[in-house]
């Protein structure tokens, strides 16, 4: 058959109901690796102080920015940054959103705020994501104060899910 | 002294959720496609540039290589090049440096992407891109980013849902014209608001499909190209541009790095007005905000008023300044290496006047092309002319 003979656009879909009756063959395959991940200078002391129930950055003395989450380099002036700082733990909600979906992009069972929050005492416009709880989605604004609501000490693992939520600041 | 560099065929598969064919015989189809189109053959290519995005998605490593045999890569010069989901339009960039250079006359470009192999959704494997300590435990799905920007989008300029929805109606309503389109469809904007919520703002049908696809141009020295075709389009200017990592600390409402990039291709194309001197543009529309925030993003819309323009019909097929009249990616499918080659593609069709059904209304000279991707920091584009 000459190539021009063929249809210009190739390609033979499997329908979904094609691939549960199994019409073509597959093979399946499953990847399953373990890591052990160095969490650095600077974010190791950053999970390091959430365990003491603390927020920490890192200034640059040269643009003055005092980055959250922190770095031990300033990547606007490329060199290392000089001080630890810490910031506060609360601050305001950059944006959100509500998701209805599961890690896999399966369907939640209940919806999920999650926000950028923009902490106090960190330059303008440093935030982080982090779980909103103790509000309805609906009553979420783009603006609100929220402050972090810490894990027991006890429960507290030098992670990021040491903070169990932020919530608003006046309930 | 740089050389001026043409596209002189193109090629696609269809967009399907999932195809039989394997990521290599998509890009051997592709590639056929093109090399067909030109009116060339393997051995008339000199280097062969491959875009196609994670390991993940295919379970497979050295995407590459694996690709290689059906993007036409042996025994040749071949570079794989990937930008998260900018690949697309940086694939056409890369083949640009190999031909601009002197290094090649004739260039392959190839994007592939076959999403459909890991389960049960490719969301899943985009979660190892966010920070493995600060954002991953928080068990991050890849929409909710999306959501975040299109939140801070809406609220920074005052922009409502349904505004927003009139982009999925246009792109999948063009759509219907390309006869490669998975999602095809004459939707109307209370579908969209009615569709379920994923990650609200973000609603189903604001969002585009996982798909399988390949699609490939062939790229040439202006001498190559006059003597092969009476029409050659002209690659005219090349931008690209990143932004930082780190996200959170990015003013999400406006996309300055797109900007950046835009103006880069613009200088070298000449261009010093976009808004009045580009034709048509192909921008990057994996959901229906994007579309908007690119237009201004791309400068051929102010600050947050890309909606209105939508609104007043002047992004239609028919319109002032038709954007993605090939049904975009919510239209047409997003294999994502391949969507962006889908753009090139399509512009090359405009601007011949071969795009048949989709073809704009208006005589479109010049055309703009643009995607977005790694964590909503990067963007490449490309500026083409026709003779």
């Amino acid at each position: 058959m000459s190539r021009m003979a063929r249809s210009r656009y190739d390609g033979v879909e499997i329908t979904s109901k094609e691939l549960k009756a199994q019409k073509y063959k597959i093979f399946p395959f499953t990847a399953r690796f373990n890591y052990d991940w160095s969490t650095g200078e600077a974010v190791g002391r950053f999970l390091a102080e959430l365990k003491e129930g603390r927020i920490i950055g890192r200034r640059c003395s040269r643009c003055g920015r005092i980055l959250v989450p922190p770095r031990m380099f300033c990547e606007e002036d490329f060199r290392p940054t000089d001080e630890w700082i810490y910031v506060k733990d609360h601050g305001t909600i950059k944006t959100y959103s509500v998701s209805y979906l599961n890690a896999d992009a399966s369907r939640a069972e209940k919806p999920t705020v999650v926000a950028v929050i923009a902490l106090d005492g960190a330059s303008e416009g440093m935030g982080f994501l982090h779980l909103l709880e103790e509000v309805a989605p609906g009553k979420v604004e783009i603006g609100m104060r929220v402050k972090a609501r810490w894990k027991p000490k006890a429960q507290r693992r030098g992670a990021i899910t040491d903070i169990a939520s932020f919530v608003p600041e006046v309930s | 002294m740089r050389r001026r560099v043409a596209v002189i065929g193109a090629g696609m598969t269809l967009f399907r959720r999932r195809l039989l064919e394997t990521g290599k015989e998509l890009s051997f189809e592709a590639s056929r496609a093109a090399l067909d189109s030109a009116g060339v053959e393997l051995k008339d290519v000199d280097s062969v540039v491959m875009g196609t995005a994670p390991e993940a998605f295919d379970g497979v490593h050295m995407k590459g290589e694996y690709l290689l045999d059906g993007a036409g890569g042996v025994g040749r010069p071949y570079t794989r090049v990937y930008v998260g989901g900018g690949t697309g339009v940086f694939i056409p960039i890369a083949a640009y440096w190999h031909v601009a250079s002197g290094l090649s006359d004739v260039c392959l470009a190839v994007g592939e992407e076959k999403m459909s192999s890991v389960y049960p959704h490719p969301q899943g494997a985009f979660n190892s891109i966010f920070d493995q300590q600060l954002e991953r435990p928080l068990g991050v799905n890849l929409v909710w980013i999306f959501a975040l920007e299109m939140r801070r989008y809406m609220h920074k300029y005052g922009i409502k849902e349904e505004e927003i929805a009139e982009v999925a109606v246009k792109n999948k309503g063009n759509a219907l014209a390309h006869p490669c389109a998975q999602l095809a469809a004459k939707i109307t904007v209370e579908d969209v608001m009615k569709s379920e919520p994923m990650v609200w703002p973000v609603k189903r049908l604001d969002i585009s499909p996982p798909s399988d696809g390949a699609a490939a141009i062939v790229v040439a020295s202006e001498e190559v190209a006059k003597k092969l075709t009476p029409s050659p389009v002209w690659i005219d200017g090349v931008g690209w541009n990143i932004d930082s990592t780190y996200w959170t600390d990015r003013e999400l409402a406006y996309p300055l790095y797109l900007e950046k990039a835009a103006k880069m291709a613009y200088k070298m194309a000449g261009i010093s007005n976009p808004r009045k001197e580009i034709d048509v543009a192909e921008a990057y529309d994996p959901f229906d905000y994007k579309e908007l925030h690119h237009l201004e993003g791309l400068q051929l819309a102010g600050k947050g008023e890309a909606a209105r323009m939508t609104a007043e019909g002047i992004t239609q097929r028919n319109g002032e300044l038709p954007v993605n009249p090939s049904g975009g990616l919510l239209g047409v499918g997003n294999p994502i290496a391949a969507a962006g080659m889908m753009k090139i593609c399509e512009l090359f069709w405009q601007l011949r006047g071969e795009a048949g059904k989709r073809q704009v209304k208006k005589d479109a000279r010049t055309g703009v092309a643009q995607a977005w991707g790694d964590l909503m920091q990067f963007s490449s584009v490309v500026v083409m002319r026709s003779s």
